[in-house]
């Protein structure tokens, strides 16, 4: 594989060896992206775009491998092959997001109102739909209640699972040095974080329906609230709170520790008062990830909480709506059968734009809480 | 939280004597004074840490209490259970769905996603790597909701790429059309649920090999460079070699993250019988069936839904600890 320093048939004549050009590469795919289009017109009858990609993909990376390979040699050819697969296969990831995001825009950005925002399903006929469908009437209906859930049961999930987490990220980090608790604990949380979602609703859903079951049999189906709900969002995000508070407290110098302790200062001040608040930025960070994580959470909830149609502000009794299982009972349940499932279909996207919009506003505010709050002397 | 355990400055001797505290009065060990507030807060992290074993342990208690009756009726009357034929054969082809479908998923994503962390670690321009390295993580915070959502919304222009596939590939029984020489008109198929879950696995499996990769020691990159390799001769006999095992538990972890996922497959797929082909509608993975059944059962079929529930959470778990195994087994000293 490697070569010799000197090439015994021709020595030459610099220590350089031959290099395409820097611009070559930009313009062999600008040529294949040409020849692809012109073989499209000619054999397929038309522009097609996944032809046309598939075939610029295809020839660019032969005419790179057959250009360099009689310029350069064979190694720098592999190589450039290489940087062309990854360069594109980046590329190519970068497509569904784009999609996704363009099509949540535009038809969920199109959609949305202030009415869509302010209202809820109550009293919502399949006429109503009919109406809009017709071009007869504005779009009826909204989602205001699935708002007012999601609010709710993002918020009980962190009352219950931030104590919780944290508290266990602080005794990994300072009470459990290499114990074999801390061990277990480690292993269970890395398991816990592939626990899938619906089995996480379905243990919340068991769990209250056995204590339901204890208190009063009588009355079925009493077990799925919204609270139920904000336990089994628990369990997925206890984990990743852990996981996160764990990494940023591992990272705190021993050296403040160590100096508090030198002080006087007892172990449980040295860590409110010192360990705390020198990660207090990263600890946030790691939180508002994890709440940008559940919220988007369908599986859970709908087998917890059900699809309620009106709004609920009590968490303990009662079916809840959150903007996910609004999303899905929207799209797959529509109101009205028929060609007015689209009015359904666009109270889903407008919904889903929502949604994406709250989780980019949590994920940016979980780095600018990172960039912010951080400790200004580190090193 | 401000208590009186303010301690009064130590000499220049600097230990604190045991006298310098006041209010820890009788225990006389020189060494240690433990105080309340220390009891307290240590006990206080202790029972959160034992909390999550008991959560743990309790989802697997409290799934297999609801899914007993399930089992007695396995015993007394197979016949009762969807299906007609007992429980095993009213699993197995959710199992089999299942696995294809993550199969698939993993195929399509590792690839690409170790193509995306080599690109954003040892070949995009220095400056823009960590911005690029965030788009991805963006596919990971889309709920999975919008990519059902999303999903609907494309599966019907695959149609086309699905009737080419069994046109030219249709004596591969996957790719088969049916008895009609139709393939799915919706084109909301497995293959379909299939691509959609690899996108949604893509950035996890990107985001731990990226990990890896970085981890890769700088002397042996620099050496082969050194040494005259082109670049992805040295990624080829320094990076890659260097993160196998953390590959391989990277894409294992991939896989957990696909058996579980329920929603985009429970939106886009239509479900069916198991068929093998995929471009046909048919086929259904534990998650989506629950999903889909959930929220209309009772009685025994509630307890069926929770006992392929403890199937799925059984067998992601297995995955999981597997993929833990091989991280623990081989993780780098230091990192």
């Amino acid at each position: 594989m490697l070569t010799t320093t000197n090439n015994s048939t021709s020595t030459p004549r610099t220590l350089t060896s031959k290099q395409l050009p820097k611009f070559t590469p930009w313009v062999v795919a600008i040529g294949s992206i040409i020849v692809a289009i012109i073989i499209s017109f000619v054999s397929f009858g038309g522009f097609n775009i996944p032809v046309v990609a598939v075939l610029a993909g295809l020839i660019n990376m032969v005419a790179v491998f057959a250009l360099s390979a009689s310029y350069e040699g064979r190694r720098k050819a592999t190589d450039r092959v290489a940087t062309t697969i990854v360069t594109s296969s980046f590329v190519l990831a970068c497509v569904p997001l784009i999609s996704l995001l363009w099509l949540t825009v535009s038809k969920g950005g199109a959609a949305i109102n202030g009415d869509l925002l302010s209202r809820t399903m109550l009293g919502m006929k399949g006429v109503l739909d009919q109406q809009y469908v017709a071009g007869e009437a504005a779009l009826a209906g909204g989602f205001y209640h699935a708002i007012v859930g999601t609010v709710l049961i993002t918020l009980a999930a962190c009352v219950i699972s931030i104590p919780i987490g944290v508290l266990t990220a602080i005794y990994l980090v300072e009470y459990a040095g290499k114990n074999r608790l801390g061990k277990a604990i480690t292993f269970l949380v890395d398991v816990m974080t592939g626990i899938p979602s619906i089995v996480a609703g379905l243990f919340a859903f068991a769990l209250f329906s056995t204590i339901a079951n204890v208190i009063m049999p009588e009355a079925a189906g009493i077990a799925k609230t919204g609270f139920t709900a904000a336990v089994a969002l628990s369990v997925l995000m206890v984990p990743i709170v852990v996981r996160n508070t764990e990494e940023i407290l591992r990272l705190v110098p021993m050296d403040l520790r160590e100096a508090s302790y030198a002080l006087g200062v007892p172990k449980w001040k040295t860590i409110v008062k010192i360990v705390l608040p020198t990660s207090v930025s990263g600890i946030l960070s790691g939180i508002t990830i994890a709440i940008a994580r559940v919220i988007g959470e369908t599986a859970p909830i709908m087998v917890t909480a059900g699809f309620a149609k009106t709004l609920n502000w009590n968490l303990f009794s009662g079916w809840m709506s959150t903007l996910p299982t609004y999303i899905y009972d929207s799209q797959l349940r529509p109101v009205s059968p028929g060609d007015a499932a689209l009015a359904s279909s666009e109270r889903a996207w407008a919904a889903a734009f929502v949604l994406v919009t709250l989780v980019m506003v949590l994920n940016l505010l979980a780095r600018l809480i990172a960039k912010v709050l951080a400790p200004k002397a580190g090193r | 939280m401000p208590t009186s355990t303010q301690t009064t400055v130590p000499g220049p001797a600097g230990a604190p004597e045991p006298d310098s505290h006041p209010e820890s009065g009788k225990g006389q060990t020189p060494k240690a004074v433990v105080r309340p507030g220390d009891r307290i807060f240590s006990a206080a992290t202790l029972i959160a840490g034992i909390l999550i074993l008991l959560i743990l342990a309790g989802v697997a208690l409290f799934l297999l209490a609801q899914s007993t009756d399930t089992i007695k009726a396995q015993m007394d009357d197979p016949s009762s259970i969807t299906g007609g034929k007992g429980f095993f054969s009213y699993v197995w082809p959710l199992v089999i769905g299942t696995l294809i479908s993550s199969a698939i998923a993993l195929l399509v994503a590792t690839p690409f996603a170790l193509g995306i962390a080599l690109f954003t670690t040892h070949m995009a321009p220095r400056k823009l790597a960590p911005a690029l390295g965030y788009v991805i993580d963006l596919l990971a915070a889309i709920p999975s909701v919008v990519y059902g959502l999303w999903g609907i919304a494309l599966a019907g222009n695959l149609t086309a790429f699905y009737l080419w596939l069994s046109k030219w590939f249709g004596w591969i029984p996957i790719f088969a059309a049916d008895e009609n020489g139709a393939v799915s008109n919706t084109g909301r198929t497995l293959l379909t649920a299939s691509l959609v879950l690899s996108i949604m696995i893509l950035p996890i499996i990107t985001s731990l090999t990226r990990e890896i990769f970085l981890q890769t020691p700088r002397l042996q990159e620099e050496a082969a460079l050194a040494l005259g390799a082109t670049r992805w001769e040295m990624i080829r006999m320094s990076v890659l070699p260097f993160g196998k095992s953390g590959i391989a538990s990277a894409t294992m972890l991939g896989l957990g993250r696909a058996l579980g996922e329920t929603m985009a497959v429970a939106m886009i797929l239509s479900p069916g019988l198991l068929t093998a082909s995929l471009v046909v509608s048919g086929n259904q993975t534990i998650a989506s069936e629950i999903a889909q059944n959930f929220p209309e059962a009772a009685g025994l079929r509630l307890s069926e839904l929770i006992t392929i529930g403890l199937v799925l959470f059984v067998i992601t778990l297995l995955v999981n600890m597997g993929a833990r195994a091989v991280v623990a087994k081989t993780s780098v000293k230091g990192s």
